[in-house]
Formats: C-alpha cells, sequence, structure tokens
C-alpha cells in the first residue's frame, strides 16, 4: 500500500504537469482526468474511500464532463492549438516558475520540521455520514443553497 | 496497518498546488486557467485528506466534501462566464478583457 501511495503520487504530479504544458485543449483535459484519478487513488491509501469514489465520481466525472461539453460547444480547433503554442513560450515559464518553486520550498522547509509516521486509520462512510448529518447538517444546507446559486447563475450567464 | 510519513502527503500536496499556481500565472487561454484552478483545489482538499488520516478523524472529509461542492458550482459558474466571453469577443484569450477600462 506504500508503494502504491508513492506511484499513484508519481503519476498525480506527471498528469498534473503534462496538463500545464499540453497545447492540444483535449489532451490537457484528459491528463487532468488522469491526475485526479491518481489523486482518488491516494485518497483510497490513505484510508478515506468516500472520499476516494466522490473525487472520482464528482471531479474526474461530472466536472471534467462539464468541461468537454464547454470545449465542444466552443469548436476550439487547429488554429486554437497553433495560437496556443505562439503564448505558451518557454520564457513565459521562468517568472511563475521561480516564484511557484521559491513558495515550495518555503512549504518544504517548514514540512521538514514534521517527522511523524502516520498509522492510517479507516475512515469509513458511516463516520462521514453520521457528522454531515449531525453536527455539520447546517454546513451541508448551505452547500446546497451554494449549489442552487451556481445553478442559477450558470444558467443566466450562459443563456443568449 | 502500513505507515506513509505524514509530510510526505503533505509535500505532494504543496507540488499539485505549486503546478497549478504556474498553470494560473502562465497561461493565456481561460479555460486552462480555470483547469489549474482546478487543480489548486484539488490540492488543498488533498492536505485536507491527509490531515484527516494523520488524526484518524472524519472531519477532513467533511472538509473535503464543502471544497468539492464549492469546485462544482465555482467551474458552473466559470464556464457559463467563457461561453458568454466567446459569444462577445469570438476568442478564448484573456488578454482581451483588458481593455476594461474607464
Amino acid at each position: 500500500m506504500t508503494l502504491l501511495f508513492y506511484l499513484a503520487g508519481a503519476v498525480a504530479i506527471i498528469a498534473t504537469f503534462a496538463v500545464i504544458v499540453q497545447t492540444n485543449i483535449v489532451h490537457a483535459l484528459l491528463y487532468l482526468i488522469l491526475s485526479l484519478l491518481a489523486v482518488a487513488v491516494i485518497f483510497y491509501v490513505l484510508g478515506a474511500p468516500f472520499a476516494a469514489v466522490l473525487e472520482a465520481i464528482v471531479y474526474a466525472g461530472a466536472i471534467l464532463v462539464l468541461f468537454l461539453f464547454v470545449i465542444m460547444m466552443l469548436n476550439l480547433g487547429q488554429h486554437t492549438r497553433d495560437q496556443e503554442r505562439g503564448w505558451l513560450a518557454r520564457p513565459m515559464f521562468l517568472g511563475p516558475g521561480v516564484m511557484s518553486a521559491l513558495l515550495l520550498g518555503q512549504l518544504l522547509n517548514v514540512l521538514s520540521q514534521v517527522d511523524q509516521d502516520m498509522t492510517v486509520t479507516r475512515v469509513g462512510v458511516m463516520e462521514v455520514s453520521a457528522l454531515l448529518f449531525g453536527p455539520y447538517v447546517l454546513a451541508v444546507e448551505l452547500a446546497s443553497i451554494l449549489l442552487l446559486a451556481g445553478l442559477v447563475s450558470a444558467y443566466h450567464l450562459a443563456k443568449k | 496497518m502500513e505507515s506513509i510519513p505524514v509530510e510526505h502527503g503533505f509535500i505532494l500536496a504543496g507540488i499539485l498546488f505549486c503546478l497549478g499556481l504556474i498553470g494560473v500565472l502562465t497561461r493565456r487561454n481561460i479555460v486552462f486557467v480555470l483547469m489549474s484552478l482546478e487543480i489548486m483545489l484539488n490540492a488543498s482538499g488533498l492536505a485536507f485528506i491527509v490531515a484527516a488520516a494523520r488524526w484518524g478523524h472524519a472531519e477532513g472529509q467533511v472538509m473535503f466534501l464543502m471544497i468539492l461542492t464549492l469546485a462544482a458550482a465555482e467551474v458552473a459558474v466559470g464556464l457559463g462566464l467563457i461561453i458568454q466571453m466567446f459569444r462577445r469577443y469570438q476568442t478564448v484569450d484573456i488578454n482581451v478583457l483588458s481593455e476594461m477600462k474607464g
């Protein structure tokens, strides 16, 4: 299982890197699906099967299908790919890359002081659901209102 | 069961977050920017799940669910805005929106 964690982590990092350097938008979307599925595997290894299933269904299923529909609607063809290739010059990555590397270095510096092994305890659907419909029921209701607001505004924004 | 160093999980979340940040700062295609935002939100959710696994609580998963809801609502509104932008300007280049002055 420990090996599975590192394997899925490597797949997630490589696929995410492929997303941000890809010029073909559909290929980037497929790499993003691969990355999200790898993260779902990590969730399962870390003892969160409910979160893993939701990651696969909601992220890799629903959200990315939404992206796919929009890309199909916009009909971004060959000329966008050439345009994208022109935009994505190598020097463009220099500034953001250096700044993000600095941020990551700081994070690693902080995290290097944490040195604990975690023994993975499996937290199943029942415990999460008991919390969701117990102390956090208000948060669930607010989330449902947020989704309703998102639905209404997406309908309003996308219509002619 | 097996044991994984907790900082490795956080380091993975940090790397994914930074990759998403590079994507947001570098890309000019607005669909890619939205995809990079999804990567960043997903990385923060991963950090919550790692913390939940470290302390053996279910609260981290509850927080992940909230992040998932937020990401779904955000992407619906964002894609609606992209469709509207494409209708007006016939492009996905975010630089054309910089003329919003005065």
